[in-house]
């Protein structure tokens, strides 16, 4: 049965590639930083599964260290230039998206499909991991597509995947990084406290201050913790269900719907939410850390204020 | 209160724009210590959260092949064939990617886009070349300006239109805790009221990507039209 172990492993022997071609590139100043860290991101999913706990966190900590106070730097090396792209993109033409699409679509017909695919009676796949499980096999058939089409050197995919790892650097690694830091704001009960200190000092008294106070409550906790998901528990169970629902009579449906969504405002708006808003800035190469935030905040606002007035006047009225 | 130190922590470290990974691992750190566990306590829990939330770095496993086919040309084909289309500008190709990718999430196929296997190869680029083929060369800091737009609608759109699906996680989630609290609720319903937003995403989105054209407009076609052998870009 193919697990999500497989694919870790498959990660973590990219990984190695990317450190390796790193090691041997001397036109980044600082290689042996990069080598070191994509090095020790490749120990957590080659063998993350069997080290004791400890030991793991041991090697994150280890690479923060050589990220924050190290620096990674950048090789200056291209394999191509500009006027080759363009001969090339010219010469292959609409070809080239066939790779690029063969991504999205073998992950869809995956998770479609690789449910019923069984081997023996066993599956074959980890029916809980579908999704992520297809999409790593996706990248693996895009990546032979591919190579099929262009026929490069061999060695291209991983130089080319340590060009982009590189210029994502280790924003790469910051959703992980934050996802645990969730985990320990999970564990020292930071959610409760929160909601404590809500319920205390904001004003609750009418209807309509209730659904203020959570609507705005989700999107500000959602920005604090990153993550709509870890808010929304803490928020409905602290304002929601003994305000909204239990001493006005609100619609628990609508309440809880729109609640989310309020949250995903928050989600627009934070640099907690890695994955959606630093990350493209490294993947697109952007100067500044914020730009993305910053196109988002107004849609985000506005979208608080469209949530607030929607439930305001759907949630009280049944 | 002693608890909400990491958040202080987390607060001033991004104010200070200290190094992001630096800032979340002290927070993670010292709250742990706040809340009572010992030094190796903390790393251990530390790292089997990290262990634990591997499979989100499982998307950075296209960069082989995104890597492979831009040294082929993949963006600058992307921009050609927006170029071959007249009536494209940077906002159209952006809302015409904006209803893809909601409709789609509305499906439950959020797997149908994303910064890494879209936005960079594709969407991107024909946002830039939009722009290019109206108004000839860009200053960086307008393509900067494309990108961070660029990223900005597959967010807002994903976010906005997966809830309409009623096997996505948040909906899931909603059911799963209103049950604990001994509530029940129908998934379909709540997909149901996801909607209203929805729509607004769409149209104040939308809205704002008109605009976003407009002042494209008004500031390339400015610095063009007067002075075309100028060097300067100092008016964008």
């Amino acid at each position: 049965m193919i697990r999500l172990e497989h694919v870790y492993v498959l990660m973590g022997l990219l990984l190695i590639g990317v450190s390796y071609v790193n090691a041997r590139d001397a036109s980044n100043p600082r290689r042996w930083n990069n080598t070191i860290f994509w090095g020790l991101y490749a120990v957590t999913f080659l063998v993350g599964s069997r080290l004791p706990h400890f030991a793991s966190g041991c090697v994150v900590i280890g690479m923060v260290l050589v990220a924050s106070i190290g620096k990674l730097g950048q090789g200056t090396r291209e394999a191509s230039t500009p006027a080759q792209r363009e001969e090339s993109a010219a010469r292959l033409g609409n070809r080239l998206f066939i790779p690029a699409l063969t991504i999205p679509a073998v992950t869809l017909l995956g998770t479609f499909t690789l449910k019923y695919a069984k081997l023996g009676g066993v599956a074959l796949v980890d029916p809980a991991q579908i999704t992520l499980i297809s999409l790593g096999l996706a990248t693996v058939v895009a990546l032979i597509v591919g190579m099929v089409m262009l026929r490069p050197p061999l060695a291209a995919p991983v130089q080319e995947g340590r060009r982009l790892f590189d210029a994502v650097g280790w924003a790469a690694v910051l959703p992980q990084m934050l996802a645990a830091l969730g985990a320990l704001f999970a564990v020292a009960g930071v959610g409760k406290v929160v909601a404590d200190l809500a319920g205390r000092w904001l004003p609750l008294g009418s209807p309509f201050a209730a659904v203020v106070t959570y609507t705005v409550g989700m999107a500000l906790f959602t920005m604090i913790m990153g993550n709509a998901f870890a808010a929304f528990p803490v928020m409905t169970a602290g304002i929601a269900l003994p305000l909204i629902m239990t001493r006005f009579g609100g619609d628990v449906v609508v309440m809880a719907a729109v609640g989310m969504l309020s949250g995903f405002c928050g989600t627009l708006m934070t640099p907690m939410a890695a994955n959606f808003n630093i990350v493209p800035v490294a993947l697109l190469e952007l100067p500044d850390e914020y730009a993305v935030i910053r196109v988002q905040v107004p849609t985000g606002l506005l979208l608080l204020a469209a949530n607030t007035i929607i439930m305001y006047l759907f949630v009280y009225r049944h | 209160m002693l608890t909400l130190v990491g958040i202080l922590v987390v607060v001033v470290g991004f104010a200070l724009r200290l190094n992001a990974l630096l800032v979340v691992t002290v927070a993670g750190l010292v709250t742990g210590l706040a809340s009572g566990l010992g030094p190796v306590e903390v790393v251990s829990a530390f790292g089997k959260a990290f262990i634990e939330s591997r499979y989100v770095a499982i998307v950075w496993m296209v960069l082989p092949v995104i890597g492979l086919l831009e040294r082929a040309g993949l963006k600058e084909r992307a921009r050609t064939v927006i170029a071959g289309i007249p009536a494209a500008t940077t906002g159209r190709v952006l809302m015409i990617y904006f209803a893809i990718r909601q409709v789609t999430a509305a499906l439950g196929l959020t797997t149908l886009g994303g910064h890494a296997q879209m936005v960079r190869p594709l969407v991107a680029p024909m946002a830039e070349g939009a722009a290019e083929n109206r108004f000839g060369p860009i200053a960086d800091k307008t393509r900067n300006r494309i990108r961070a737009h660029s990223a900005a609608v597959d967010n807002v759109a994903v976010f906005f239109g997966e809830d309409i699906f009623i096997a996505i996680g948040s909906i899931l989630l909603i059911k799963g805790f209103l049950e604990q609290n001994g509530i029940h609720v129908e998934p379909t319903h709540l997909a149901l009221w996801a909607v209203p937003t929805a729509v607004c995403a769409w149209v104040i989105h939308n809205t704002r990507l008109v605009l976003l054209d407009r002042s494209l407009k008004r500031e390339l076609a400015g610095t063009r039209a007067p002075a075309p052998e100028s060097t300067t870009e100092d008016a964008a």
